[in-house]
């Protein structure tokens, strides 16, 4: 299939294995910050090509891994409510609650529908207009101006019952959160999607004040063994810079439009990461100008206390402290099939791509 | 007879036979099921039967390639004949909501019937329910089936005889019917038209069990497709199995939306594919037959069965690498067969 083959080639591979495999000579550390390359990675089997020297680790990037379990537990309020249907993404159904999960309630007889896209999110609003409409919005700088699209349009369209709840966050307090808490990395596989909207900028200050490389990489097996090579030739030549391997769709400038659409809607504020606890600017809540909008503000809602589970350690594997085999719940407590932590439920999560592809 | 189905078509009463005797009897003709006993008397050449049921319920009823008739008869004809069994009669069961287009039952009904035909097999007992509006979605069908199996055969349903150095084949392409669903869904607004490759085998498996090779093993690759039954034989039988990506044909446009969609083709249901294993000395021969009918054009040799990671099923990616194939944890579509 043409724009699929020519990227899974394998003499172009197998061309990129031996060039990284030359200049490897010391250990070294990436850290792949986005959820969909966790997932590449291991679907291709890429960890089983590379020298030994050379550790994949994975990131905070699969957003249903560091959205808080407090989220969860009001998405699980709303949807008790009788005159609220939830609409969502697949993957935020199983995120367990505190007591609950969405997957729980649906069969309950909660309205939780999911789809694809948050148009779709918006029609089921004008469908019925008896009901609040609730579009629970995670992910990063890659999903945020597709909600804000969706409020944009319904606020154009004066639809009424259509409301966001917003989980929404950025990558880059993260990336370097990551960093000042002293985790060891050499090189970030820098998020492909995320890029294509905030362009490579964002990372520009990491190499000067950390002295770690960026190179924002595609999601085929060889845009990524491509972009190892690129982290492993900085670190041989001991320069450190940002580069694009995914060029054929990220721009330094990014996808301005987007980020236009995404600043008329959101507003920054403090927001909570599973495994680094709040982090200063790095959520996107909907700002005054949208308000009518925001779920937050205009459905108020009883929400249980939050349980943390004990002994998952999902929060030091998003931060690449540890890995999902060191984990003592990981593959008998904790499994794809009953997730105990975030990590295991979404495919972007290390634990989910490590117990599907390893265990 | 009407537009639709009413509650009045499952009573028992005129409105009952009137369906059976217009609709059912017409398509479904066979001298067995006209003599309208409670039960369908058959006697049987052998004393080992093959006995299987399923139930249909998907969503669209209609898709193309096929509908929810044409799955049911297939589906049972397939789970008999990968036991290394000849189909002979199929039972049909009819649950129906009240108001349901009889004109599209009669599709239904027709297909199956014409499919019965292709096969070999007759319907030979059936039942009818009506429920009140709301209480089905549409139809939903059950069908049985028994086939009479010659004991040489019987380890082929268990798999008891295979060995390192098996060969693992398909006949062809996968995740064509899952995929095809989701059009039919018009899921995300794809303009794209996938056929399901829903058919019934068992004409293609006798000519394979007719060479003599030795077949160690068949099982249709339906719902949780073909990755689901390489991990239950490798957990199953303690053994494990190493498969080529490379080797596996995946249509292109099954791939792109798959792709698209974030599926793996691997996971998706098919509902015309086995898996068969074979010993590495039959493998080729047994190709070759297969790709002499018109559901095996494109059998391949796609992996085999190995001496270590015992318990496993690891795949060979197109670049080279390897990772472990598992079981889903949840349905990926729901409602597809």
């Amino acid at each position: 299939m043409q724009y699929i083959d020519e990227y899974r080639n394998k003499e172009l591979a197998n061309r990129l294995i031996e060039k990284i495999s030359s200049l490897t000579s010391k250990e070294m550390f990436f850290m792949e910050v986005c959820g969909g390359h966790t997932w590449a990675i291991q679907k291709f089997g890429i960890p089983s090509l590379l020298p030994e020297k050379i550790k994949l680790l994975s990131g905070p990037g699969c957003p249903v891994c560091v959205t808080s379990k407090k989220f969860i537990d009001q998405a699980v309020a709303y949807s008790r409510l009788n005159d609220v249907i939830i609409t969502t993404y697949g993957d935020l159904i199983r995120v367990p609650g505190s007591t609950s999960s969405l997957n729980e309630e649906k069969s309950n007889g909660a309205d939780i529908r999911i789809v694809y896209s948050i148009l779709e999110a918006l029609q089921i609003a004008k469908d019925n207009p008896s009901k609040k409409i609730v579009f629970l919005g995670i992910g990063f700088e890659t999903t945020a101006p597709g909600s804000a699209a969706g409020i944009i349009n319904a606020a154009k369209e004066k639809v009424t019952n259509f409301f966001l709840f917003s989980s929404h966050k950025i990558m880059p307090p993260a990336l370097a959160a990551l960093i000042d808490e002293g985790v060891t990395i050499n090189g970030y596989i820098a998020p492909g999607h995320v890029s294509t909207i905030t362009g490579s900028h964002i990372y520009d200050d990491i190499p000067e004040k950390y002295g770690v490389g960026c190179v924002v990489s595609g999601f085929e097996p060889v845009d990524i063994l491509q972009s190892i090579y690129m982290l492993v030739k900085q670190v041989y030549d001991n320069k450190f810079k940002v580069e694009i391997q995914y060029k054929r769709v990220v721009k330094p400038e990014g996808n301005v439009k987007a980020q236009k659409i995404m600043n008329e809607v959101f507003s920054f504020r403090d927001d909570w990461w599973r495994g680094f606890g709040i982090l200063k600017n790095s959520g996107l809540g909907v700002n005054e100008r949208y308000h009518d909008f925001d779920a937050e503000r205009m459905i108020p809602v009883d929400v249980e206390e939050t349980i943390e589970e004990k002994g998952c350690i999902c929060g030091e594997i998003l931060k690449g402290l540890k890995t999902p085999g060191q984990c003592k719940l990981f593959a008998t407590v904790c499994t794809s099939a009953t997730p105990v932590g975030a990590c295991m439920v979404s495919h972007e999560g290390a634990c989910n791509a490590y117990y599907r592809f390893n265990k | 007879m009407g537009n639709n189905i009413l509650l009045g078509h499952g009573s028992g009463g005129k409105l009952s036979h009137k369906l059976i005797k217009e609709l059912f009897f017409t398509y479904f003709d066979n001298p067995i099921l006209k003599l309208q006993t409670d039960s369908a008397l058959l006697t049987l050449e052998r004393s080992t039967i093959a006995f299987t049921t399923d139930s249909y319920v998907v969503d669209p009823l209609f898709f193309s390639g096929g509908n929810i008739g044409k799955l049911a008869v297939c589906g049972t004809i397939n789970d008999i004949a990968v036991s290394g069994a000849i189909p002979q009669y199929i039972s049909a069961s009819f649950i129906i909501e009240e108001g349901f287009s009889l004109k599209e039952l009669e599709r239904i009904v027709s297909s199956m019937a014409h499919e019965a035909k292709k096969a070999g097999v007759l319907i030979v007992t059936g039942d009818t329910k009506v429920v009140n509006k709301g209480q089905c979605d549409k139809l939903f069908i059950n069908t049985s089936g028994i086939g009479i199996l010659d004991d040489k055969y019987k380890s082929i349903s268990t798999g008891e005889t295979i060995q390192a150095g098996d060969k693992i084949i398909i006949n062809g392409s996968i995740g064509d019917h899952g995929m095809s669903i989701m059009a039919a869904r018009n899921f995300g607004n794809f303009k794209t038209e996938i056929k399901t490759d829903c058919a019934s085998l068992n004409h293609m498996i006798k000519e394979i069990l007719d060479t003599k090779c030795l077949v160690k093993f068949m099982r249709d690759a339906t719902r949780g497709g073909i990755a689901t039954i390489l991990c239950e034989l490798t957990e199953s039988k303690n053994i494990g199995i190493e498969i080529d990506e490379s080797t596996v044909a995946v249509n292109e446009n099954v791939c792109g939306m798959c792709e698209l969609l974030g599926f793996d083709p691997f996971y998706i249901a098919n509902e015309g594919k086995i898996i068969l294993i074979a010993s590495a000395k039959d493998a080729d021969r047994i190709v070759d037959v297969m790709r002499q009918n018109e559901f095996g054009r494109d059998s391949a040799i796609i992996g085999e069965v190995v001496n270590n990671h015992h318990g496993k099923a690891v795949l060979k990616t197109g670049i080279g690498g390897k990772r472990i194939i598992d079981m889903l944890a949840d349905e990926q579509l729901p409602r597809i067969c």
